[in-house]
């Protein structure tokens, strides 16, 4: 049996290094930090992590309606195409300062892809 | 509107689903003591005695009182019917006497309790202070830890403010006020004495700010240890000459004085605190943080700190929320 992309990834230590690098980029990135206002840092952070556990196909009781109410009231504020795609890509960038190989980092862009229509409630 | 079944005690009290449990029982005329209604004073905790209370009532309090059902109703969102207790103990611990009430500016008192049953805390954390007819607000500790018997509390006034307008006017020598137990997660802690230090204060903001200070320094912290105190203008800062001097005989603190509007004085900076402290001190990996003031100042500065390199476990804050008055 193939070793998971979650495990192959490092699991949740590899998930623990890349929150901090990822969430600084959402946060430094002005053209989707407005959605990360007002928040409670420390949850918010606790939330990237199930992000980041969910696109790295980690263990997650998320479902698609759960995608959708998550963020229904950032459709509500305009997320649209563009913003996922500037997440997509911090995602990607976190992974290869990381120094995770590219078709790991493909395969989680492939899992992020499939949550596009329930994130932007389509 | 869907509502829930919230059972205190023989009364039953229905829920709105957009209202919180406080504001539900003050529409029933329960009697339930409140201050900030923003989650962190905790002086609306209570307990439930049948489900799980929604987790986000519970944030900020120990694993303890979680594990044991407590929340706080301003922070309830009840998620089905619950039956729900007053918590069984007060936390309002002792008695103060007012022994000092001095002007620290034109907005600002200095005032000192001296405690009837002194108990421990740390440096930066603050207290409730209740009057004899039960209003209650929270109020930072402006001392360090060494000497427990008095309290110091600096209190700026606002217009129209119930607490403060009546501290500022009304409260005298002598007279007494209930006090809590020590609460909040923003204090000094000693050890990694060589850890740089960055607070960064608004207005009265300042008070658990230099009882952070005046502990580390006690307590002999090596690193370096920077302050920058910020007001709109000159009238709203104070203790200006005293930590100056505080700054000339202690080589690792470092003290600025920040206005924002108008002309500072020649040993000030012109700008907000905030904006210049994390403008000259960009890198800050491996700091310590400690935010207290302006509910705004303190949010945005907990992102500034993070994205400049503070990791969140060094970021300390107390915003001084003010409990709204939309309610009477
Ligand atoms: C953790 C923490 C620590 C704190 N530490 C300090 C400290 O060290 N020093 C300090 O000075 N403060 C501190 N505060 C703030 C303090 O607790 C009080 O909120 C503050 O002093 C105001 O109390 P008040 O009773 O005077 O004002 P309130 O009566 O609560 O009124 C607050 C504001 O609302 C306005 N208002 C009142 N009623 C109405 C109405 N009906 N309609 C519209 N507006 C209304 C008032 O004009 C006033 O501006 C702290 C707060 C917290 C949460
Ligand atoms: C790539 C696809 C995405 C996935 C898989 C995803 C996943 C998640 C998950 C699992 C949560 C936690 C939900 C909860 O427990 O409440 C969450 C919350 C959140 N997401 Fe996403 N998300 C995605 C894209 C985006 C985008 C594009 C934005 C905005 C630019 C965004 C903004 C947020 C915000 C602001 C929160 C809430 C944080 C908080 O409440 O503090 N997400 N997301
Ligand atoms: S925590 Fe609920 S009123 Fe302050």
């Amino acid at each position: 049996m193939s070793e998971s992309l979650f495990d192959q990834l490092g699991g949740e230590a590899a998930v623990d290094a890349a929150v901090d690098i990822f969430y600084r980029k959402v946060l430094a990135d002005t053209t989707i930090n407005r959605f990360f206002d007002n928040t409670n840092m420390e949850e918010q952070a606790g939330k990237q992590k199930a992000f980041l556990t969910m696109a790295f196909g980690g263990p997650n009781n998320y479902n698609g309606t759960d995608m959708r109410q998550a963020h229904a009231k950032f459709v509500k504020m305009g997320l649209d195409d563009s913003h996922f795609d500037a997440v997509a890509g911090h995602l990607a960038d976190t992974l290869k300062e990381l120094d995770v190989p590219q078709d790991l980092i493909d395969q989680v862009g492939v899992i992020a892809e499939s949550t596009r229509n329930d994130v932007l409630g389509r | 509107m869907a509502e829930h079944r919230i059972q205190l005690g023989e009364q039953l009290i229905s829920c709105k689903t957009d209202e919180t449990l406080l504001n539900a029982l003050l529409r029933e005329n329960v009697n339930i003591s409140y201050g900030c209604q923003q989650g962190v004073c905790q002086s609306c905790m209570m307990r439930s005695l049948d489900s799980p209370p929604p987790s986000e009532s519970q944030h900020g309090l120990t694993d303890k009182l979680k594990e044991q059902s407590y929340f706080l109703a301003c922070r309830c969102y009840p998620q089905q019917a619950m039956r729900i207790g007053y918590r069984d103990h007060t936390d309002f611990v002792t008695y103060g006497t007012v022994s000092v009430k001095q002007n620290l500016n034109a907005e600002t008192i200095l005032l000192t309790l001296d405690i009837d049953n002194p108990f421990e805390y740390y440096a930066g954390q603050f207290v409730n202070l209740q009057r004899d007819d039960g209003l209650v607000r929270s109020y930072s500790i402006a001392n360090n830890s060494i000497n427990r018997k008095q309290l110091s509390f600096h209190i700026r006034r606002l217009a129209g403010g119930r607490f403060t307008e009546w501290a500022h006017e009304e409260l005298k020598l002598g007279d007494r006020l209930s006090v809590s137990e020590p609460q909040g997660l923003c204090y000094y802690q000693s050890g990694k004495s060589e850890q740089p230090l960055l607070l960064i204060g608004t207005g009265s903001g300042l008070a658990p700010l230099a009882g952070i200070i005046s502990e580390a320094l006690h307590q002999g912290h090596q690193g370096e240890i920077h302050l920058y105190h910020g007001s709109r203008d000159i009238n709203g800062l104070y203790w200006v000459e005293e930590m100056q001097q505080l700054a000339d005989t202690h080589e690792n603190f470092h003290y600025s004085p920040c206005v924002s509007q108008g002309e500072p004085a020649s040993s000030m900076l012109a700008g907000r605190a905030n904006d210049l402290a994390f403008k000259t001190l960009s890198d800050l990996k491996g700091w310590r943080v400690f935010l207290c003031g302006h509910p705004d100042m303190v949010n945005n500065s907990k992102r500034q700190a993070y994205l400049n390199g503070v990791s969140l476990a060094d970021i300390y804050a107390d915003a001084f929320h003010v409990a709204s008055g939309s309610l009477d």
